[in-house]
């Protein structure tokens, strides 16, 4: 299997920074602002955003993680996964503007599951989607906020985000599946 | 996970991953909508032969948190008493459509017998049979041994490497006590078994667990915790100490021996107490005491069963 290298380190910083910027300025500053990652990579891609959201607002993001695994509707149809844990910061959700962070945006249905998951834990004021790759194919109404990249792909493709915190280098790479 | 059967043939990788799958559980459990979608349009059967009140409510909790449909079977009352074999039993519920059977029955192996016939597809949790096991019970114990040991957010993947575990009273009708012994052994922990000479079973040299007749001994090694078991009643048909005043002065939890225990000690009774017999109402009552803990976990680890036995796809149906 040949893996092309789609994004590099400085690609996926540059496309942090920008996102972080854009949810600034939609959100006009970083006041009641919850960033959710959901795991595994997304959890990285959450803590990096809140740190940069801290750095060019001066104004603390509170972040943690939220497990869909509960909540798939593929449960009957895959090997059994282990829940991770989800960690919602102490204020809370209820009136806040959550921003869900993932690593790739593919058919919707995980996202789908992350909002049944909200609405067990409460009741944001609004929610947003941030990725760091769109990559299309999507089965369900659901669109993203804050995209890192755009990138059209077949089907047969296996596109696969690395990150520094557990693969040891940031990138992404595509390649066609076995 | 096909069955939940017993702990004796449990993987320690198993349990843990049991345990572990428990805390996100328990975590969901913490919340103001404590419902899951997990298992909707699946069914529960609680096939319980035996009476039951804590065991079967927490099953039916476990299970309606997790969205399954809960159907409740009693042996009183129903066919059973007609006479009903547990192989018609059994293809009822497999025509019902049941997903998993919750058994509880007075027959060691019962549902082993269940697992292994192919009269019905489900999956099956023992929710104790005979004296033989009673795997749930022993799970939450551990898992409610591991939370105040550990601390409750620093548990997942840790097993109970080197705690010392007395398990005092009724070990030889207990199915707590078995389940207990070899889930405790496979996590590394250190049992102590103390009883009466004539309530231990034969054959008990061969458990992983050593043995003790004198409570006030292995008190004295300052334990971590001491696991009071319920004098069964219904099966103290024989004479297997003078009276109850005798058992209760010699290996009951009273308050003096409570005040002798030091550090972070704690006591466990897996319910219901005979408060004054096995353990005093002080004992019961004090901050040591993990008795109402226990039922929480109790929930927690069944949803934990549940959801490992009930999702993903069949490894045969591949």
């Amino acid at each position: 299997m040949s893996a092309r290298i789609v994004l590099q380190q400085a690609d996926i910083s540059r496309a942090l920074t920008r996102i972080a910027h854009e949810i600034l300025e939609s959100n006009r500053g970083a006041g009641d602002l919850v960033l959710l990652g959901i795991p595994t990579r997304g959890v990285y891609l959450a803590a990096r955003l809140a740190a940069l959201l801290e750095e060019f607002s001066g104004q603390e993001v509170p972040v943690g993680s939220l497990d869909i695994t509960m909540y798939r509707d593929d449960l009957g149809r895959i090997p059994t996964r282990s829940p991770r844990p989800t960690s919602i910061p102490a204020g809370g959700i209820d009136g806040k503007t959550v921003i869900l962070a993932d690593d790739v945006l593919y058919s919707g249905r995980t996202i789908r599951a992350a909002l049944d998951a909200l609405g067990d834990i409460g009741r944001p004021r609004a929610v947003r989607l941030a990725t760091l790759v769109d990559r299309g194919h999507r089965e369900l109404p659901i669109r993203p906020d804050f995209v890192g990249k755009n990138l059209p792909s077949s089907k047969s493709e296996r596109i696969n985000v690395e990150l520094v915190e557990i693969d040891g280098e940031d990138r992404v790479t595509i390649g066609e599946t076995l | 996970m096909r069955h939940l059967l017993d702990t004796r043939t449990l993987s320690r990788a198993d349990a843990l991953n049991i345990l572990d799958v428990a805390e996100d559980m328990a975590d969901t459990q913490l919340r103001e909508v404590k419902k899951l979608p997990t298992l909707r349009g699946k069914t529960v059967v609680n096939l319980f032969f035996e009476d039951s009140t804590r065991t079967r409510i927490s099953f039916e909790a476990a299970a309606k948190r997790l969205s399954a449909d809960v159907i409740n079977f009693s042996a009183k009352g129903s066919s059973v008493s007609k006479g009903e074999s547990l192989k018609d039993t059994a293809q009822t519920l497999a025509a019902i459509g049941a997903d998993a059977v919750v058994i509880r029955h007075g027959a060691s192996g019962a549902p082993h017998t269940l697992a292994a016939s192919g009269w019905i597809d489900a999956g099956i949790l023992n929710a104790g049979d005979g004296t033989h096991e009673h795997p749930t019970q022993a799970l939450l114990d551990a898992f409610t041994m591991r939370r105040r040991i550990h601390g409750a957010g620093a548990s997942r993947g840790r097993d109970l490497d080197g705690v010392h575990v007395v398990i005092v009273g009724d070990i030889l009708h207990s199915r707590v006590a078995r389940s207990n012994v070899w889930l405790l052994a496979s996590l590394g922990a250190q049992v102590t078994l103390v009883a009466p000479p004539t309530l231990l079973p034969v054959g008990i040299e061969g458990w992983p667990a050593t043995v003790s007749y004198d409570l006030d001994v292995v008190l004295a090694e300052n334990p971590d915790v001491v696991m009071m078991l319920r004098i069964q009643g219904e099966r103290m048909h024989d004479a297997f100490f003078p009276n109850s005043r005798e058992y209760s002065r010699r290996w009951g939890l009273d308050d003096e021996r409570l005040a002798r225990l030091t550090g972070d000690s704690i006591v466990m009774h897996p319910g219901p107490m005979n408060r004054g017999l096995e353990i005093s109402s002080g004992a019961a009552d004090s901050p040591r005491s993990t008795v109402l803990e226990q039922v929480s976990s109790g929930v927690s680890v069944r949803m934990a069963a549940l959801y490992l036995l009930l999702s993903g796809e069949r490894e045969d149906q591949r």
